[in-house]
Formats: C-alpha cells, sequence, structure tokens
C-alpha cells in the first residue's frame, strides 16, 4: 500500500513546555515526525508552545505556530488552514496527535469532542478517538483486557466498611484506596494492615461526594516490564523493545533505573507478555503507529498484570528508539499515512525492511536525573509521582560495565 | 579458569571458562535471540555445533525443569559475553551455571562476541574448539580441521529416538482450547531431532501423537493408519538423509504430511528440488516471514544452516507459501495437488514468537478435509 494520496495537509501537535513529569523526550519524537512527513511531500503545520525546542526550527515544518496549547487556539489554527487550503483546493486535512505527548492527545479528544474535527473535516490520524477514549478510561480499559483474557489488577468499588473488610481480605494486604471524586485522588492511601484500612477507608468515604471509594489489589514490589509495540494498517504488529525497570513498582517509571531490552524474564515468560501485547493493541484498536504498554509481575507467582497502554508515543518509547536505532516516531509517523511495515526501509540495514524485531548485542541503562537541591521543601521520597528532570543514557556490552 | 576458543582458520578468542575442565569441537554457529537460551541449549538441532549467543547477558534468568526442548543439552558448547551466576526468577530452579555442568557442556565467556560473530559472517560458519586444557593453540587449529564437516553429514540418524513412543503432554504454560471438539486425529511424527514444543503443539492443537525414528519405513508407518505425517526439524545436512526421501515419496499424497525445517528440506529434496548451504544461516527469533499468499508478516523463529532452492522446485506441482524479507530465502511450501506443506521455520517458536502458530491448525484442518 503505498502512502495515502488523499491527505494533502498535516497538523502535529507539540507537546508544550517541558515540565517535571513530561521530559524532552517529545520534540525528538515530534521533530522525527514532522521530518518523515516533509519527505513524504505533505504539507507539515505545526503547532508548539514551546520555541525552546528543535521541532519548532524554521525548517521542521512548512509553518509553525507558537501558540500557547489550548482548544480554542487550536481552532484558530485550523481555522486559518482551512482556509488557506480552500484557495488552492487540494486534498484533506489530517491531525497526527500521537506524537506530542499526553498534552497532544488530550488536545486532540477535545477538539473532536466540541466537533472542531467534525467542522473543518479534519480527520484524526495515528490513532482513532474511541482507541484513545479505551486506553485512557479505567474502566473501560479493564473491562476490555479482561475482554481478551488478561488479568488486571482486582479491584472493587464499596461504600461501607464491611465490604472493604471481605474485599480486602480476598485479595490480601496492602491494599489501595481511592475516594470515588475527590479533587486529585484526596483522602486516598496505601493500607498495609486491618487497622489502616478501616481508617482510610472510613475517611475515604467521609470524603467522597458519593460516599464510595475503590479499593484495589497492590502490585507494590512487583517486576515492572514495557513493551514497545507498533502496528500498520494491514494488522501486522512488532515488538520493538522490551525494557525492564530495576526499581519495581511503586516508583514512576520516569524516576526508575530503567534496562533494554527486559533481562529477567525466560522466553515463555516474555513471549506469553509479547502474544498479550498483541492483543491488547488490537483490542484498543490503535490501527497504525506505535503504542506502549506496561506490565507487572508478581516476582514470586509470575502472575502478570496489564497496568496501562499509551496509545501513542511515549517517553519509554524515545528510550526504546535510542537503545535499538529504530526510529519509532518516524515510522510512526509513515504507518499514520498508510505505509506498511514491510514497505519501509530499516535505517540500519538500508536492505532489509522495517518490519522485524530489533535484536541487540549490548544492554541499554537509563538513569534519572533529580534537583532536590532546586527545591528545598519537597519530599524526596521516590513514589508514583515523577520527580526527576532529567535522565542519563548509557550503552553497553554488559550490564556490569554500566554500573 | 582460563579457556580459549580456537577456529579451523586460525583464529582464537581467549576468555574465562566455566564448567567441565576439557575440550568440545564443533561447528561454530551464532543465535541471535534475546531470550530462551535453555531452549537453545536443548534443541537436537545444534547437535554438532558450538553456539554463539550475541545477546550478551546469559544466564539471568537460571533454567527450570519445563523450558527444555529434549531431555538434555544438545549444543557441543557455549560462547558468551557474560555468564551470570546469579538469577532472578519465580521458575528458576538452577543456576545456568550448574545447570550445563550437570550435563558437562563447556562454556567460555568473557569473549567478545560481536567481533566472533563479525568474523563469521564474512568467512561463514566454520568449526571450531573449546579448550579449557592446557593444549597449545596450534594442536587445537589443527584437530579442528580435523573434525568432520557439516555438509554431508547425516546427523538425524544419531540424534533420533530408538523406539517409539507416544507422547501425549501439552503445553501447561499456554493451554490451546481443542479445536471445534475434534476427536484426536492421530499423527506420526518422524523424530529427525524433535524439538518437544512440536509434540507439545500437536497435543494442543487435538492429536495423539506418536513419535517414530528417523529410518522407519513409509510402510510401517502407513500401517499404523495415522491421519497425518509430521516430519520434524533436525541437525546437519539434508542431502545424506536418503532413507527419509525415499520415505517421504512413499507418504506423499497417501497422508497428509507436514514438515519442519530439516523436515521441509527433506521434503524439498523428495519432490527433487535441491538443498544448499547458506554462508553463516539464520538462527535467531526476528525474522519477519511474508505469507505470498495475504501478504501479511510473521516474525519467526529461525535455526537453519541449510535451505531449499526455490527455482529447483516445479512450479507446476509446488507453491512458495513463504520468503524471508531479510535476503529472499524460501521459508515455506505447499504442493498443488497432494497434501503435503512445510516451512523452514519455527512455528513452534520456543525460543521465539508465537506468530506462526496457526500452521498447526492448517495442519489439523488439512487432515480433516483428507478423511471427509
Amino acid at each position: 500500500m503505498p502512502r495515502r494520496k488523499d491527505i494533502s495537509k498535516i497538523l502535529i501537535i507539540g507537546s508544550g513546555p517541558i515540565v517535571i513529569g513530561q521530559s524532552a523526550e517529545f520534540d525528538y519524537s515530534g521533530t522525527q515526525a514532522c521530518k518523515a512527513l516533509r519527505n513524504e511531500g505533505y504539507e507539515v503545520v505545526l503547532c508548539n508552545s514551546n520555541p525552546a525546542t528543535i521541532m519548532t526550527d524554521p525548517e521542521m515544518a512548512d509553518r509553525t505556530y507558537i501558540e500557547p496549547l489550548t482548544s480554542a487556539y487550536l481552532e484558530e489554527i485550523i481555522h486559518r488552514e482551512v482556509e488557506m487550503m480552500e484557495v488552492r483546493s487540494r486534498g484533506k486535512f489530517a491531525l497526527l496527535p500521537t506524537v506530542g505527548g499526553q498534552t497532544a492527545l488530550n488536545l486532540a479528544v477535545e477538539l473532536s469532542d466540541s466537533g472542531v474535527l467534525e467542522k473543518y473535516n479534519v480527520e484524526l490520524i495515528g490513532a482513532q478517538l474511541p482507541a484513545i477514549k479505551m486506553a485512557e478510561d479505567r474502566l473501560l480499559f479493564k473491562d476490555a483486557m479482561l475482554k481478551i483474557g488478561l488479568d488486571v489488577p482486582r479491584s472493587a468499588l464499596v461504600n461501607n466498611l464491611k465490604d472493604g473488610l471481605e474485599f480486602s481480605a480476598k485479595i490480601g494486604f496492602p491494599v489501595i484506596i481511592r475516594p470515588s471524586f475527590t479533587l486529585g485522588g484526596t483522602g486516598g492511601g496505601i493500607a498495609y494492615n486491618r487497622e489502616e484500612l478501616l481508617e482510610i477507608v472510613a475517611r475515604g468515604l467521609d470524603l467522597s461526594p458519593v460516599h464510595e471509594v475503590l479499593i484495589e489489589e497492590s502490585v507494590l514490589g512487583w517486576k515492572e516490564y514495557e513493551l514497545e509495540v507498533m502496528r500498520d494498517i494491514a494488522d501486522n504488529v512488532i515488538i520493538v523493545c522490551s525494557i525492564e525497570n530495576f526499581d519495581p513498582m511503586g516508583v514512576h517509571t520516569g524516576d526508575s533505573i530503567t534496562v533494554a531490552p527486559a533481562q529477567t524474564l525466560s522466553d515463555r515468560e516474555y513471549q506469553h507478555m509479547r502474544d498479550a501485547a498483541m492483543r491488547v493493541i488490537r483490542e484498543i484498536g490503535v490501527e497504525t503507529g506505535g503504542s506502549n504498554i506496561q506490565f507487572d509481575v508478581n516476582p514470586d507467582t509470575g502472575h502478570m498484570v496489564v497496568i496501562e497502554m499509551n496509545p501513542r508515543v511515549s517517553r519509554s518509547s524515545a528510550l526504546a528508539s535510542k537503545a535499538t536505532g529504530f526510529p519509532i516516531a518516524k515510522i510512526a509517523a509513515m504507518l499514520a499515512v498508510g505505509y506498511r511495515l514491510d514497505e519501509i526501509q530499516n535505517d540500519i540495514t538500508r536492505k532489509t525492511p522495517a518490519c522485524f524485531e530489533p535484536t541487540i548485542d549490548y544492554v541499554v541503562v537509563k538513569i534519572p536525573k533529580w534537583q532536590f537541591e532546586k527545591f528545598p521543601g519537597a519530599d524526596e521520597t521516590l513514589g508514583p509521582q515523577m520527580k526527576s528532570v532529567g535522565e542519563a543514557m548509557a550503552i553497553g556490552r554488559t550490564f556490569r560495565k554500566l554500573s | 579458569m582460563q579457556a580459549v576458543l580456537a577456529l579451523e582458520d586460525g583464529k582464537i578468542f581467549r576468555g574465562e571458562g566455566f564448567g567441565a575442565k576439557g575440550e568440545c569441537y564443533g561447528e561454530v554457529v551464532f543465535n541471535t535471540s534475546l531470550t530462551g537460551y535453555q531452549e537453545i541449549f536443548t534443541d537436537p538441532s545444534y547437535a554438532g555445533q558450538i553456539v554463539v549467543l550475541t545477546n550478551p547477558e546469559i544466564g539471568n534468568y537460571g533454567t527450570n525443569f519445563e523450558d527444555n526442548e529434549a531431555s538434555h543439552p544438545y549444543i557441543e558448547g557455549l560462547v558468551v559475553r557474560e555468564f551470570s551466576r546469579i538469577s532472578s526468577n519465580w521458575r528458576s530452579q538452577q543456576v545456568t551455571d550448574e545447570y550445563l555442568d550437570r550435563f558437562r557442556v563447556p562454556v567460555i565467556s568473557e569473549i567478545d562476541t560481536r567481533a566472533l560473530v563479525r568474523h563469521l559472517r564474512t568467512k561463514g560458519v566454520m568449526r571450531g574448539v573449546i579448550s579449557s586444557m592446557d593444549t597449545s593453540v596450534e594442536i587445537l587449529i589443527a584437530k579442528t580441521r580435523s573434525i568432520p564437516k557439516m555438509d554431508g553429514t547425516d546427523l538425524a540418524k544419531i540424534v533420533t529416538t530408538r523406539h517409539r513412543y507416544d507422547w501425549t503432554a501439552g503445553s501447561q504454560f499456554q493451554p490451546v482450547p481443542v479445536i471445534d471438539g475434534q476427536p484426536g486425529r492421530h499423527v506420526v511424527a518422524y523424530d529427525f531431532g524433535i524439538k518437544q514444543n512440536i509434540l507439545r503443539m500437536l497435543v494442543d492443537a487435538g492429536c495423539r501423537v506418536t513419535v517414530v525414528p528417523a529410518m522407519t519405513s513409509a510402510e510401517d508407518v502407513l500401517r499404523m493408519a495415522p491421519d497425518g505425517v509430521f516430519l520434524s526439524n533436525g541437525p546437519g545436512d539434508p542431502e545424506p538423509c536418503n532413507y527419509a526421501q525415499e520415505n517421504i515419496r512413499g507418504l506423499m499424497g497417501r497422508v497428509p504430511v507436514f514438515g519442519i525445517c530439516l523436515g521441509h528440506q527433506l521434503i524439498g529434496l523428495a519432490l527433487h528440488g535441491k538443498t544448499y548451504k547458506l554462508k553463516f544461516g539464520h538462527h535467531g527469533g526476528n525474522h519477519p516471514v511474508k505469507q505470498m499468499e495475504s501478504g501479511k508478516i510473521e516474525i519467526t523463529a529461525h535455526n537453519h544452516n541449510f535451505a531449499v532452492a526455490p527455482d529447483s522446485l516445479k512450479d507446476s506441482e509446488v507453491m512458495n507459501t513463504h520468503i524471508d524479507l531479510n535476503d529472499g530465502t524460501l521459508e515455506g511450501l505447499r504442493h498443488r495437488s497432494m497434501p503435503l506443506f512445510s516451512v523452514q521455520y519455527h512455528p513452534e517458536a520456543s525460543p521465539g514468537p508465537h506468530d506462526s502458530h496457526y500452521l498447526f491448525h492448517d495442519f489439523m484442518k488439512m487432515m480433516k478435509e483428507w478423511k471427509n
């Protein structure tokens, strides 16, 4: 299948300011996507509020808007661009929201929900709305995983102490408690025993406007893995790279030392995870492009659960790209405009197709960098919220050499 | 313990030896899989070969009783970059070091496997020796030149089972449902060095399996009245296995036949095609293979030094069904009029991706259609 000829112009949304919790990786992916699509002859329009990025260099896109990343500004940009198109009256206008992190994805959802995309006849490419929503919504995602026979951490909504105790007894301590509809998860916590459970559930029920809390199986201390998956329009699926977190569950991936490829999975376990990843990307319905899927494995029993899926290029994709030489964002952009994986050339060999799974004879380690001295008073304990401000990646022939 | 790897062209690599003090000889091949070292150790197709693993970290997840492809390792020796004597995995029952030592498989680590693999890719696979004795390298090199070459050697008849036996175990790890409640199909599987996961997959697909020695005649097999015949993988050169080619000719068209790897090559030869030796073979778990009919790509596990020459087969009789996208090697064929198909790669994986499991169902379908 050659590239789509019906599309003439593509809008790429960048990821905006660099903040703690969302690193600069999306500049790398956005830049790759801009280059790839321009190279294919598309008119590329870019919007990013952050001028301190490579992607906003003048030669990267045909037109670059350095404007706030809000749906109002984007609507204005779309409006302008559509007007310009009508003058020349050419093909379709498309929006690629999968290379600018969660910011870009959220904006795409907003623009779609508010009818802007429909109004201006802009086609979402790379990920469709139902897929984005299913990956985002905890309950929809959980149902989808159970439907395809995969496990997720067990959880239940309760509205009294008795049910809370019963459920916790069933799944065992520790458990995570999240009150429903409180701002920023206020009132939640981790209970390691009966007393703590009673205290936190009682507090949570009080704080929750609907008198309800979610009790969830804790995967603290479990082995944490990520797979970078790519799928093309012909349903070919490949795994670009596996990543294993050195720090177990409980520490945010952005704050974890991570290793690629995964080091402590046997082939059976790895293939089991690979099969699961393929089922996930197909069920969620990401038709073209890359996704990142997180799995946790109980280190004592091997029980595997799916935690989440990002239907877009993610923080880990950048690491996987650099670790393997497989340009995930570039290929994702090409898949979004209709190429199949076997039609794209492998950038390393220049002879074989990109439809393969990189195998490497070295080890890659990423180590985060923190700068707590700049934030006196900040809690230095690592936890589920990312606190690092940067990271360093090293490539070496053995793990020992790197550590 | 100091050890040395010497190749027949005079190239020497020095490293750290593990396991039994001694010497081992074989053809030196490399495998690029990132996972599955235990399956590689125990794959009978590696008989007569010293295996170099390009994944630099070997041993991290230990070994267990479930991941064997045969009752003991078949590799002659192991060459790695870094050999871990610590394991971190819930299924691990024995550290890799002790496991290999138990079966007296010599290991040499701290080898620049990247340089070694580059050498093998440029010069082609060659014979070699791993030694932890104080033998001089000149003598070692001379010895490597005296061991028989893989070309022209029939290893299948050495590794095959001596006696016929029934196999009933399926895979426990991932139960595959029996297809539409079919009564079990009886499959006779020729053992040229069969991997146990093939047997498990056949059982999972709903087969009753009888494994027979490589030399079993077509008449003996037909007398068992099987629903289908399976031709296994195995080590060495397919050409000298005349007996197998004759037997396949006796079975073709009389019973559905499915072949993997060496079985595929033997089918090629039985159909009067030709086989040839690849420069450095395909050994890894990431080869893209294209299904010619649908255009769909499978990521597949490969382990072959020989291949069937695609233009040696008559197009009127045989369809080329699968092609390797990296180098165009023929990876699968199907007979146009007889119930017969085969693949050069390993749909049973182990180690490797599971993309090609459907072939076992294709075999079931073929047997069902033949019966009707």
